[in-house]
């Protein structure tokens, strides 16, 4: 059957930031196939310059409200890695922490605030309080569990308070930590009810071979520094980032876009999952494979299946981390900072990829030049490519507009794109 | 969900709802999200009728609207007039929609041509200077913080809904972190803006241990000369302070008054 469809989704829903598809076929051939950022962009490394170096995590953290632990915490990284501050186990283990539990609330929000619709069949998590309670509530005390546990490490679940250069404000109450450790522990039976749930979705079967770039792990699932790899055998140290994201701009897009050993790459959940797996927790790759999830996957809908493993790693691992915690006394929160002429690059692995700041300061720790190389950018070509093959391949198969439209939609979610982080 | 809700044994209507964002993190709307606890009690309150980052349904008639970010290109205006006209209450949601958040700091250039090089080299990228939103519409009521404070919107939301009156606090972030029973941030060797911000964050940050950055903009009666002669006393610099007031826009004024006095310049750049 020959198909024509005209598919315009301006300002797609559920997804963060402004973004549209426009796909067109005409009798059977795709005459366009396009994803655009139309985001405002903020200008985020213009308003550092001239600014004291405390200013930069502070600000930065603020590119993005669904990520900004991640933010902050890459800042600092850069910061730190230029004035040649090493952090200490403690101020480590609570970092690590702090950013498995932003994970959780976000892969958690994704999952089931703005994916789970499309696969229920609704256009928001709003009927689903009707239809699915039990969904809904899992999702709320999962999420409010990653929450609160934000807030007693950061301070705030939301551009944290306490996280510094150098350390930390102030620390939890060891007695905070029992509680959240008690909290997650059941939490599993919930994540194991989500695996369930997702077992009964139906991943769209499309694949497009592509890169998946993220940090390598040496012993443990890699979220904080590190060296950066690729799935074509790119392997770099944290401060080559540049000639891992090769940064570039394209009419269509306020954002930058990046590409490697091809036109396109990806980052996110599925490339963590797939150049680390075995260093997953157990129990997490056992649920990946269950949901038919193993490296390498080029299935991009199945990032949510990612997102859903990772969650299950996260937390297992925070039960570990807080052992560790409670296991050792208290040290001092912070430590001094002397700033000093250099640069340094803070690479860390957010929800949605790996995410870089660099600085480069004077020898009054004033930033002479900043860069910010944000996940979702680096996805964008790879969204791109893919939104062409699918409308390629499904006008072949002949599907109807709207089916085309869904798919596409499904397709920009699972990136979980957090658009306005990308445009910054 | 959905029961007829009443106060003082009149039923009341539920008022339809929308959530808009211009540039912005998005992180107030997220905000709304983040109440899990009270989340389904504060959806039955309103009717979302439009809510881009939560659903795929739209309308375009609503009692409140609540607009997120600052206006940096000009197709936000003509949105936000879109908003305007279509709302009977416009709510300003957060910093960067009341004052321009940290969206503003780069106005401080003066220079917008060396800010779109410095960030997209010769790529054209169309931007203009921040605003808030009351620059180009009528502004019914304004929710300050970076981010906002659930406890609060749920609060102004609710008295929305009832058609009560809703007032901030007067007084600045400082009462509200001595009632906390805080160790004085600037004994403890940090700069801090409570004294002169705008309370109602119940000293979110300063309880924190992180001196108050005026992300609520300034109390009614500011007293800019006594924080000058505080920070003088802990040894802190003028830029400091600087850095601080100007970083969400709220103290606009007084950081004009601070670099008239000539202890700044300005940071005009030259085109590079």
């Amino acid at each position: 059957m020959k198909l024509s469809c005209e598919v315009n989704v301006h300002h797609l829903t559920r997804v963060e930031g402004h973004g549209n598809i426009r796909i067109s076929i005409k009798n059977g051939v795709v005459k366009k196939a396009q994803w655009e950022v139309v985001e405002t962009p903020r200008f985020f490394e213009a308003m550092l310059v001239g600014k004291h170096w405390e200013n930069a995590p502070y600000i930065c953290g603020r590119i993005c409200g669904i990520c900004s632990i991640g933010h902050t915490l890459a800042s600092i990284r850069a910061v730190e890695n230029a004035f040649g501050i090493t952090p200490s186990a403690q101020t480590t283990t609570l970092r690590l922490l702090l950013k498995h539990m932003e994970t959780l609330q976000s892969h958690i929000l994704h999952l089931y605030f703005l994916a789970a619709p499309d696969f229920l069949g609704t256009g928001s998590v709003l009927p689903l309080t009707k239809t699915h309670p039990q969904v809904v509530q899992q999702a709320l005390r999962l999420k409010l569990l990653a929450n609160d546990a934000c807030d007693i490490i950061g301070g705030r679940r939301l551009h944290p308070t306490r996280t510094v250069v150098g350390g930390f404000t102030m620390l939890p109450e060891k007695a905070e930590l029992e509680t959240i450790r008690q909290r997650l522990l059941s939490s599993v039976s919930d994540l194991l009810a989500s695996a369930e749930l997702f077992k009964t979705f139906a991943i769209p079967d499309f694949s497009r071979e592509t890169e998946f770039v993220s940090l390598k792990g040496e012993t443990n699932y890699p979220f904080i520094g590190g060296a950066l790899v690729s799935t074509d055998g790119v392997l770099k140290k944290e401060h080559q980032y540049r000639a891992m994201t090769n940064e570039y701009c394209k009419t269509g897009f306020t954002s930058k876009l990046s590409r490697l050993s091809r036109p396109s790459l990806a980052v996110g959940a599925l490339a963590r999952l797939n150049n680390n797996f075995p260093l997953l927790h157990p129990a997490a790759q056992e649920i990946s494979i269950s949901l038919g999830l193993e490296p390498v996957n080029h299935n991009p809908y199945m990032g949510n299946v990612a997102q859903l493993v990772e969650c299950v790693h996260v937390v297992l691992d925070s039960v570990h981390l807080i052992d560790t915690l409670l296991g050792t006394p208290w040290q001092e929160p912070r430590q001094p900072v002397h700033a000093k002429k250099g640069e340094g690059v803070g690479a860390v692995e957010v929800p949605r990829g790996i995410l870089y700041h660099y600085y480069k300061f004077d020898s009054l720790g004033k930033v002479i030049k900043a860069d910010c190389v944000i996940p979702t950018s680096q996805n964008h070509a790879n969204i791109l490519h893919d939104i062409e093959a699918l409308a390629s391949q499904y006008a072949k198969a002949g599907k109807k507009d709207r089916e085309i439209e869904l798919l596409a939609e499904m397709l920009v979610r699972a990136y979980d794109p957090c658009i306005s982080c990308s445009v910054h | 969900m959905s029961e007829q809700l009443s106060y003082l044994g009149v039923p009341l209507t539920r008022p339809k709802v929308g959530f808009f964002e211009l540039s912005s993190c998005e992180g107030c709307q997220l905000q709304l999200l983040n109440n899990e606890a009270t989340l389904l009690d504060f959806l039955n309150l309103v009717e979302i009728v439009n809510f881009r980052e939560g659903m795929s349904e739209r309308a375009d008639t609503y009692d409140i609207a609540f607009v997120e970010g600052s206006v940096t290109r000009k197709d936000e205006i003509a949105r936000l007039s879109e908003i305007r006209k279509n709302a009977k209450i416009l709510v300003a949601l957060g910093s960067c929609a009341c004052f321009g958040g940290v969206n503003q700091l780069k106005n401080r250039f003066r220079d917008l041509e060396w800010v779109k090089k410095e960030v997209y080299g010769d790529f054209p990228i169309e931007s203009m200077e921040v605003h808030p939103l009351a620059d180009f519409v009528r502004v019914d009521l304004e929710i300050f913080g970076c981010p906002i404070k659930k406890e609060e919107v749920e609060r102004i939301v609710t008295n929305l809904v009832l058609g009560k009156a809703v007032h901030h606090p007067e007084y600045p972030v400082c009462m509200e972190c001595k009632a906390n029973e805080n160790i004085c941030l600037f004994e403890l060797g940090e700069p801090c803006l409570g004294p002169i911000t705008r309370a109602g964050c119940d000293a979110w940050c300063t309880s924190n241990r992180r001196g108050c950055w005026g992300c609520r903009g300034p109390a009614e009666s500011a007293n800019l000369t006594q924080l000058e002669e505080i920070m003088r006393t802990y040894g802190f610099s003028s830029e400091t302070l600087l850095d601080r007031l100007e970083c969400f826009g709220g103290f606009a004024s007084f950081t004009e008054t601070i670099r008239s006095r000539g202890k700044k310049t300005p940071s005009k750049r030259k085109k590079p």
